[in-house]
Formats: C-alpha cells, sequence, structure tokens
C-alpha cells in the first residue's frame, strides 16, 4: 500500500509541478504535511542539502530519497518512476507532435519566441548560481563594504575557470574535468 | 529515422539503445546542480560526441521543458531519445539520466545520513559551484549566440533575464509570455524565415 501511495503521490508531483526540480518543493511540503511518518521538515531541508551536493536532476534525488526512507529500494523506484512517467507520456505526446508541425509557420515563429528567451533564463540560472557560489550579498549588507560584496575563493576559482574554458588548446577537456578539480581545490582552501 | 526501420538489424537498434542509456547516465552522473548545469553536458556528449540532436534544437526542447510538467533533465532526454529512437530511444535516455541519481541517492539514503554536513564535502561543493557558475556562463555565451538572432529577440532575452533572474517571476510565465511574442512578430513579418 505504502508503494502504491508513493508511486501515486509522485506521480502527481511529476504531473503537476512545472518548471524543473525546485517546482517541486512546494509539493514535497505538502506531502510532509499529510504524510508526516514519510518525511519530516526537517528531512526536506537535508534532502535540498544532498540534492545540491550529489550529481542528477534535484527532482529525482528527493523522490530517490523520500522513496527509499519510507519503503527501501522498492520505494525509491516507486517514487522515482512514479515522479517520471508523466514527464515521459506529456513529452512523448509532444515530440511526435512537433516533429509532424516543425516545418509549420505557427511552430517556426512561436520557437522564435522561445530561443531567445530560454537563453534569458539561463542567463537568469547562471545569475542565480552566481550569486550563492560568488557573491556574499549577507555580508556585504551588514557592512555595505565592496571588498565583501565578493567570495574571493569564488570569485578566482570561476574566473580560471571561465579562461581556461576558453583558452584554445584546452578546448577539448571534459567539463567534468574542471568539475573534479574544482572539488579538489574546493577542500583546499575553503 | 524510426527504430528498427533504418535498415538496421534489431541487434544495432538494441546497442544503440543501450548506446543512448550510457550517454545519458554519463550526463546524469556529471550535473551538479540540476537543470541548466546540465546543458554543457548536454553539449558536449550529445551535441558534440553523438549529434543526436543541434544546440538549437537543445535550446527548443529546453523551452518546451520548461513549461510542460515535471524536470526538466527528464524531458529533454526523453525529447532527444524520441527523436532519434521513437519510443524506446526516449524510455533509454530517460532511465539514463535518473539512473546515477537513483543509485547515489539509495547509498547516501543508506550509510551516510549526514553526507551534506561533511565538512570537505561541504567544501568540495563550494569549489564545484564555483566551477558549474563558470560552466553555465559560457553555456549562455553558446545560447545567445545560437537563440538571439535579431534585435526582436535580443529584447527578448534581456527581458527574460530580467523577470527570471532579477525580479523572480516563475519561468514557465517568461516562457508562455515569450512564446506569444513569437507569433505575433511572426504575424507581422518580423520574424527572419530560417
Amino acid at each position: 500500500m505504502t508503494y502504491l501511495l508513493l508511486f501515486y503521490e509522485f506521480f502527481k508531483t511529476g504531473l503537476f509541478a512545472v518548471g524543473g526540480g525546485l517546482a517541486t518543493l512546494p509539493f514535497i511540503y505538502d506531502m510532509s504535511a499529510r504524510y508526516p511518518e514519510w518525511l519530516s521538515i526537517g528531512d526536506i531541508s537535508n534532502m535540498i542539502a544532498v540534492s545540491e551536493s550529489t550529481p542528477g536532476p534535484m527532482g529525482v534525488n528527493m523522490a530517490t530519497y523520500t522513496g527509499y526512507t519510507t519503503g527501501g529500494v522498492f520505494g525509491s523506484l516507486c517514487a522515482t518512476i512514479g515522479l517520471v512517467l508523466p514527464s515521459l507520456i506529456v513529452i512523448i505526446i509532444i515530440a511526435g507532435f512537433l516533429q509532424k508541425f516543425q516545418e509549420s509557420r505557427p511552430v517556426k515563429h512561436a520557437f522564435y519566441g522561445l530561443r531567445p528567451a530560454v537563453a534569458g533564463l539561463i542567463a537568469a540560472a547562471a545569475f542565480q548560481v552566481f550569486k550563492v557560489a560568488v557573491l556574499t550579498l549577507e555580508k556585504f549588507s551588514q557592512t555595505r563594504s565592496l571588498a565583501d560584496l565578493f567570495d574571493l575563493r569564488g570569485l578566482i576559482i570561476c574566473a580560471v575557470t571561465l579562461v581556461l574554458l576558453y583558452l584554445k588548446p584546452l578546448k577539448k577537456i571534459h567539463p567534468i574535468v574542471y568539475i573534479l578539480c574544482g572539488a579538489v581545490v574546493g577542500i583546499i582552501v575553503y | 529515422m524510426i527504430v528498427f526501420a533504418d535498415g538496421a538489424g534489431k541487434e544495432t537498434a538494441v546497442k544503440e539503445l543501450f548506446e543512448m542509456f550510457l550517454t545519458f547516465a554519463k550526463v546524469g552522473v556529471m550535473t551538479f546542480g540540476g537543470g541548466y548545469a546540465m546543458l554543457p553536458m548536454l553539449e558536449r556528449e550529445v551535441v558534440g560526441a553523438k549529434k543526436w540532436a543541434t544546440s538549437e534544437e537543445l535550446l527548443n526542447y529546453f523551452a518546451v521543458g520548461q513549461c510542460t510538467p515535471g524536470i526538466i533533465a527528464v524531458n529533454t532526454a526523453t525529447f532527444i531519445g524520441y527523436k532519434n529512437r521513437r519510443i524506446p530511444g526516449a524510455v533509454a535516455a530517460t532511465a539514463g539520466v535518473i539512473f546515477p541519481s537513483l543509485i547515489i541517492i539509495m547509498v547516501i539514503a543508506a550509510f551516510l545520513q549526514n553526507f551534506a554536513e561533511i565538512a570537505f564535502v561541504q567544501h568540495a561543493f563550494a569549489g564545484v559551484r564555483a566551477v558549474v557558475t563558470a560552466l553555465i556562463i559560457q553555456a549562455v555565451i553558446k545560447f545567445f549566440k545560437s537563440g538571439v538572432k535579431d534585435i526582436t529577440g535580443f529584447v527578448i532575452f534581456v527581458l527574460a533575464f530580467i523577470l527570471a533572474g532579477i525580479i523572480g517571476i516563475s519561468s514557465v510565465y517568461v516562457v508562455i509570455g515569450a512564446l506569444i511574442v513569437g507569433l505575433i512578430a511572426g504575424r507581422l513579418g518580423r520574424c527572419k524565415e530560417q
């Protein structure tokens, strides 16, 4: 019964959470209110921290975590499959539709507006990570001194990576290499 | 390209599906910090190495994934999988992208309840976040080049950034708004045909 419920609850989350991982959060909070034995508010903050410090999409991480703590390995499978299934179905339908109509003018026009918007949204996401990784806004709001606006270590790591990314002879290096170096440097300097 | 119907035998098709699963598992394991952090990896593995989609298609998929239910990573994987190998491809790509998370999170949930509080994990991730910031900035530049073609596009780009990044409006509304603007601009003949 718990497995079915897990599947059902996360299926609902997958169906109604529009806009990516963070959009699942309100649903998870709602779940913890209705099933306190599944997870507490403290578990959720713990889960967010774990999701942010492990690879993979955040929504999947949260579903797996809740599923596991509630129903073990099978529980985490039920929760994760529940979360993913609505996307899979909806996108397959849309992809089929798009393939048929991608040459039609309204679809072309729609994407003409959408592509720059998505580039803007990626820029917005970059700004959000930049704020967390490089800026120390709390300290800045207290002291109002420009020197306290930036976390120097974060700023240097970010700037050096950016320069390396655009160096011609290094173009072949896989981004994961930079991420691993970032982890090592992080352990050393923080 | 339709599965099983492109002259390749059933064996090749299965091999390709497995390849798709593996590639997306690779993308899943290398993505730190959710949907957008996936872009540099998708660029490298799916657009660059495997040529399963173009940069422009990737932007299209992200746009659709943004205003349809579910997780963007899964939506994008499903799209690319379906485009190349129909429904089996969609399932293989999606299973691939969630597989590493399933394993990693199960291990953490089972053995490392206080994983996120371990000091060296926190420090490592402070470093990782700074690198991911640089990677996403690089993705912005790349997608700006392939997505913004004229002044209307530039205005949409700036507006989307301000609305979502500074004012904090949900990206769902930004995407729907941009879609409407695109349709109107198209009607007015402001849209360059590609």
